[in-house]
């Protein structure tokens, strides 16, 4: 450090600081939650919101996450119509969906629809963390499992994203059946022989992970996805031991033969499209 | 000593009074005769009063009976011929899902059910009733077994969840339960499940997906436990009786929304006062039902349990 330098270190640091700062706030500039590396916010954009530092794979919605594996303008959503009741009556609830369908677009805590990968159709569920937690509810559950029965009706193959903190406690029982709702659409899926490819993405535990989340011919996730049946905290409280930092991330259920491989933003499209044309039949 | 509920107080102490009324009467002079009829009476009316209006916290407090009746004493008291089978072939034996085959008037069906203990020691080795991935892959293993050799399968329901714990997830507790759920979907023979006590979220669902659900009358359904439910919602655990009844998890309200079929009716007071009794109820709706679908072919077994899991949801469109 020359000497002109140490009177003048704190001031111009602190300016700068507070600029970044207000950068951030401003959304200009983005700091990364994980290695707290600062970035233009464009230029995270441009990296598909993985940050080009430490890899880490920020949380994109249901829109971004469609565009980035669907052939442009070959997407079409069906259900939007759906509306969320209220069925145990809890006080507030369905405000909560009613501002969360204000913040998100969505109707519910779940994107599905029909469109192509490199031209080969498929139908597509993409669930939205934005959205209650994307916890599954009466909708997402129907949602969900209209999108199956459409891709059994199609003949095609089902892909979904899963993002959950798995069911809805304010629909109760309801949310819970929802697991075995889907299941029995994803059995017939399989049965026609069609190609079921689940992609796991952060996070996908409780009711979700319990359910069509972990069931797909191949099982994919993002990297350093929280993938688990139960909360950590949970875990750790029954058990009384300290669990391993890696402790239900997608690498720990990859290591322990839970996942078939994990794939990096960058590359799921190409994965995904390689994976549906190598389970086409020949006649198509 | 039997564990008493504690809205059972008003009995109990009407009990103690009686007794001590007729111990008098048999050694002193005074002749209590008549005032012993008449508490006796009134004891019958209040004992009806109390049972007949159980609140949803009262009912999850008999699902939770230590003295509740199990799979196991179920399948001893309803079925000849019973034999244990152990076992996932791949991981290990997990003693709190068990089954095996067993017989009913003669036909001969695969049983399967959660299994707590009843005493500490064996609640310890059947680790509380909460099962391990090892638990639900012997359960799918028996279903696969019975689907081979055509015969119903009939599943107990008696769990607080799957275990959260660090071998299950290790070893793909949810996988297990996923699994299960997609199988049982497509199994071409009669399922029937029966929850006999808490039926705990995923961990319950897990050998759920049947063509006919029962519950007792006393037993609980749910997506959470109602004291988590409490602290997720009011963050606070000791508000477990409001969200008892907030989450309507009990037979009556669960019928209501259709998630499942029928409840069976429980002796007085609740399935542990009379065990034998309860088997009886329990043994007439399996029989029922095992009449109610002996002619559906296998296509139509697994289109009756499709239908019935399709509908379950309330949305508007």
């Amino acid at each position: 450090m020359s000497i002109k330098n140490i009177f003048s270190k704190t001031k111009p640091n602190k300016v700068k600081k507070a600029q970044v700062q207000h950068d951030i706030k401003a959304g200009v500039m983005h700091q990364c939650s994980e290695c707290k590396h600062v970035m233009v916010t464009k230029e995270l954009q441009k990296n598909l919101y993985v940050c080009p530092k430490c890899n880490y794979h920020n949380k994109i919605n249901s829109q971004q996450r469609m565009n980035l594996v669907i052939d442009e303008g070959t997407f079409q959503s069906i259900d939007d119509n759906l509306k969320t009741t209220n069925p145990l009556g809890f006080p507030g609830y369905v405000e909560k969906v009613q501002v969360d369908q204000a913040k998100t677009g969505l109707n519910e805590a779940v994107l599905t629809g029909i469109g192509q990968i490199d031209g080969q159709t498929i139908v597509l569920a993409v669930m939205d963390s934005f959205f209650r937690m994307g916890s599954m509810g009466s909708v997402v559950g129907e949602k969900i499992t209209r999108a199956i029965e459409k891709a059994t009706e199609l003949k095609v193959p089902f892909i979904i994203f899963t993002a959950s903190g798995g069911a809805r406690m304010q629909e109760g029982a309801l949310s819970l059946m929802q697991m075995a709702k889907t299941s029995v659409a994803l059995e017939k899926h399989s049965r026609e022989g069609q190609l079921y490819v689940s992609v796991m993405t952060h996070p996908t535990t409780g009711g979700v992970s319990a359910s069509f989340a972990s069931v797909g011919d191949i099982n994919l996730a993002e990297p350093q996805a929280l993938i688990g049946f139960a909360g950590r905290r949970v875990i750790e409280q029954t058990v009384r031991e300290k669990l391993p930092d890696d402790f239900q991330t997608a690498e720990f259920l990859l290591k322990h033969g839970q996942l078939d491989k994990i794939v990096p933003r960058h590359e799921m499209k190409d994965t995904l499209s390689t994976i549906v044309r190598l389970h086409t039949k020949g006649d198509n | 000593m039997e564990q008493t509920l504690p809205f059972e107080k008003p009995l109990i102490e009407l009990q103690a009074k009686i007794s001590e009324l007729k111990s008098v009467t048999e050694s002193a002079d005074i002749d209590f005769t008549e005032e012993i009829k008449h508490l006796e009476t009134k004891f019958e009316t209040l004992q009806k009063e109390i049972y007949s209006n159980l609140e949803p916290w009262d009912r999850v407090q008999i699902a939770r009976h230590t003295m509740r009746p199990t799979s196991l004493d179920y399948i001893h008291a309803i079925f000849d011929d019973f034999i244990e089978l152990h076992g996932d072939r791949n991981y290990g034996d997990d003693e709190a899902l068990i089954g095996g085959i067993a017989s009913i008037d003669g036909q001969a069906v695969t049983v399967i059910g959660h299994q707590r203990g009843k005493a500490t020691k064996e609640n310890i080795r059947r680790n509380f009733g909460m099962p391990h991935p090892e638990g639900y892959r012997k359960a799918l293993r028996l279903m696969k077994q019975a689907e081979k050799f055509n015969r119903p399968i009939i599943c107990f329901v008696d769990t607080k969840g799957a275990y959260p714990g660090k071998a299950a997830e290790e070893r793909g507790q949810s996988e297990a339960i996923a699994r299960n759920l997609v199988e049982m979907a497509g199994l071409t023979v009669p399922v029937l499940s029966v929850v006999i006590g808490e039926g705990g979220s995923g961990g319950a669902l897990g050998i759920s997906v049947a063509n006919r659900i029962y519950m007792l009358e006393n037993s609980t359904f749910s997506v959470i436990s109602p004291e988590g439910a409490a602290s997720i919602l009011w963050k606070d655990a000791s508000l477990a009786k409001d969200a008892a009844e907030a989450m309507r998890i009990t037979a009556p309200n669960l019928k209501e929304m259709a998630v499942i079929d029928e409840i069976i009716p429980e002796v007085l007071g609740g399935a542990h006062k009379n065990p034998e009794e309860q088997a009886e109820f329990v043994a007439a709706s399996i029989r029922q039902g095992l009449q109610d679908f002996k002619d559906f072919s296998k296509e139509q077994l697994v289109n009756q349990r499709y239908d019935k899991f399709r509908v379950i949801g309330s949305f508007e469109q």
